[in-house]
């Protein structure tokens, strides 16, 4: 006989990333509760060792692959999960860490470890997309503790996360922040960088620094040509490109423009 | 018509007391005040809250404060920001339900806004609050928000004794005097020995807070400073745009090579639309919580630089930065005034300072007026 009563499943899973969308998730505290009062955490290593089996309604995946064990893995997490959300950078578009698809990652383990040979390492790191299907993808690093919210009871009620593809700029006008490209010269990825942080950098006085990756259509070389013509120097535009999003198309073909 | 009203003066030292007869008839006085390297529309205490003494300087693209050599009070041309921000909130709730039993019960969310007294309404933009107002309140349907905040609404306009380089009002004829839709008019004179204004009522509401202020009578050298300063704005106006056939124009040039400029060059950053003041696009999404029990319908600023915008199923209309930079401009200068019947552009500039890149209207429309390249004929 079907259950009637049992609570959807929510696993949360990390890969290689630093816990802070995972963070996220726990900083909801008040929501967290009433989260918890629909569906059954079955899986959250920041909260709770427990583990409890799949299959899980929503999986949310934390982190980028970066080792063999990890490809395996993302497929076994993939075939328990109805639907597979990547939460954050490092999940959506390889992370900081992906710094090292632009180097020798064997050169790094022979300088950093004494023993190299423990080390098993992919030469990548990627993207949850490049491994197996993915149902919706949050960026942010980390994620904003709004959108989190907002997909998870998208996914929970079954329909589409308001969670948009737009510039930064929208979000800095609409909340009447002075924009500090045009009266201070700061450069600014805002107009290449997808919403969601709420323009958060730009309020504080700092140009945004693209931890939301690439929004819909970035218009990255016109942006670049743009910092350019104010005096940004090559090294600095590489730079600029090459961060949390490195590895996402756009900011990698940006960044290499500028090698 | 009604006869034209007499005009006084005002001294400069008793600017305050306005300021203050508006606050006594419970009025929240909003405008210019100095804010993060801009001037833009704020709460105003009082006369100190103004930026006194500061000046703009703006280009396609950049935006700087500047010193001015003398006292001014409203000595810089228009912001960041538009007085939209009031009477268009860039985010409003419009009704909520909760579940009650198998139904719900709608909960319509009443604006309760405060009674504005715009400060320093310049000409452009009350052209513009009346696109707007022709927009949301115009047709069969209103906009409970938009009608709710103008009707108690107070302008004090203010001719512009100066104008900015990236100014155009006098191409879209909607300045730089002010010659409609306000209370009182402002303009303000100083010279060696005076600093005072030139000040005269618009509407009954205007003369009755007029007759409270310590005036006196003008002489025609007041008359004549303040025809000299709106004549000075008209001889700085930095940019000028020919508007002649300029719908058709564009109609036919759907496929000028322009636009694939364009596509190379924005950003589809959504800055123009936002700093608008006439933009009047809005995104309508629902939130619902975790229980399924309250759902919530809220209304944010659009713009048609997104892709969301044209979205229907299958995809984007316009998913091409160059179709969406026409989308723009065509609704501004053409489609418009169809939908309308004025221009949806006032001339204020804001969108050629307020570009990340300094992409500039006024140069788009004479480059395409300059290459045309459809069939002439039509
Ligand atoms: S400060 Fe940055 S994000 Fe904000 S409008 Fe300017 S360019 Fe866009
Ligand atoms: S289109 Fe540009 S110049 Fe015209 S009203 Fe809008 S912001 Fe001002
Ligand atoms: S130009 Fe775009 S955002 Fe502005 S009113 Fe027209 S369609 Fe809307
Ligand atoms: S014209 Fe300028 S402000 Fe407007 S969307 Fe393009 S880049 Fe952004």
């Amino acid at each position: 006989m079907k259950e009637t009563s049992q609570k959807p499943k929510l696993a949360v899973w990390k890969f290689a990333s630093c816990d802070g969308c995972q963070l996220s998730l726990l900083n909801c505290e008040d929501e967290l509760l009433a989260v918890a009062d629909v569906i059954e955490i079955a899986n959250f290593p920041e909260a709770s060792r427990e583990v409890i089996p799949g299959p899980y309604e929503l999986s949310l995946v934390e982190g980028s692959i970066t080792t063999p064990h990890d490809k395996a893995r993302i497929q076994e997490v993939r075939r328990q999960s109805k639907f597979l959300v990547t939460i954050g950078a490092c999940a959506t578009a390889g992370g900081i860490q992906a710094l090292r698809n632009f180097k020798d990652v064997n050169a790094f383990i022979d300088i950093v470890y004494a023993h190299p040979d423990y080390i098993s390492s992919l030469a990548t790191s990627s993207a949850i997309a490049d491994h197996v299907p993915v149902d919706f993808e949050l960026p942010g690093c980390p994620v904003n503790k709004q959108q989190l919210l907002e997909v998870i009871i998208a996914f929970l009620h079954d329909r589409k996360p308001n969670i948009p593809h737009h510039s930064v700029c929208i979000e800095c006008k609409q909340r009447d922040t002075v924009c500090l490209a045009v009266t201070q010269d700061i450069p600014c990825l805002g107009p290449v960088t997808r919403a969601g942080c709420g323009a958060i950098c730009p309020a504080f006085n700092r140009g945004c620094y693209g931890c939301f990756g690439p929004m819909e259509t970035p218009n990255t070389e016109s942006l670049a040509d743009e910092l350019r013509d104010k005096g940004m120097i090559t090294e600095d535009l590489l730079r600029l490109f090459r961060t949390y999003n490195a590895d996402s198309p756009a900011f990698k073909m940006e960044s290499e423009r500028h090698e | 018509m009604t006869p034209p009203r007499p005009l006084y003066r005002l001294d400069r030292n008793d600017f305050g007391i306005l300021l203050n007869i508006l606050k006594e008839k419970g009025y929240l006085t909003v405008g210019p005040t100095r804010r993060d390297g801009a001037i833009l529309y704020g709460a105003l205490e009082s006369v100190d809250d103004l930026p006194i003494g500061w000046t703009d300087e703006q280009e396609a693209g950049t935006y700087r404060l500047k010193c001015r050599d003398d006292d001014a009070l409203f000595g810089y041309n228009v912001g960041p920001h538009s007085w939209k921000k009031y009477l268009f909130p860039s985010k409003t709730k419009l009704w909520s339900a909760t579940k009650k039993g198998s139904g719900f019960e709608i909960d319509r969310e009443t604006d309760t806004p405060p009674k504005y007294a715009f400060i320093g309404v310049r000409a452009c933009e009350l052209h513009a609050i009346q696109i707007q107002d022709k927009v949301f309140m115009g047709g069969t349907y209103q906009d409970p928000v938009h009608a709710g905040r103008r009707r108690d609404c107070l302008i004090i306009a203010v001719n512009c004794a100066q104008a900015a380089n990236t100014c155009f009002c006098t191409s879209m004829q909607t300045g730089p005097k002010v010659d409609n839709g306000y209370d009182i008019v402002l303009t303000e004179i100083i010279d060696k020995a005076r600093h005072y204004f030139v000040i005269e009522a618009g509407s009954d509401r205007g003369a009755a807070i007029v007759k409270k202020l310590p005036v006196s009578p003008v002489q025609q050298t007041d008359m004549d400073a303040a025809a000299a300063c709106v004549e000075n704005a008209e001889k700085q106006m930095g940019r000028k745009v020919d508007m002649t056939d300029i719908k058709d124009i564009l109609t036919r040039n759907y496929d000028n090579k322009r636009w694939a400029e364009l596509e190379k060059k924005c950003l589809a950053c959504g800055n123009c639309t936002m700093a608008c003041p006439t933009c009047f696009c809005s995104n309508v999404e629902d939130i619902t919580d975790l229980g399924a029990e309250h759902a919530e319908r809220w209304r944010s600023w659009g713009s048609c630089f997104t892709m969301d915008f044209s979205y229907i199923h299958g995809g984007s209309v316009r998913p091409s930065i160059g179709s969406r930079y026409r989308q723009w401009l065509m609704h501004k200068l053409a489609t418009w005034l169809d939908q309308f019947g004025t221009s949806g552009c006032v001339g204020c500039g804001r969108c050629i300072t307020w570009c990340p890149v300094g992409i500039d209207l006024t140069e788009e429309v004479k480059a395409i007026c300059d290459n045309e390249e459809g069939d002439p004929s039509g």
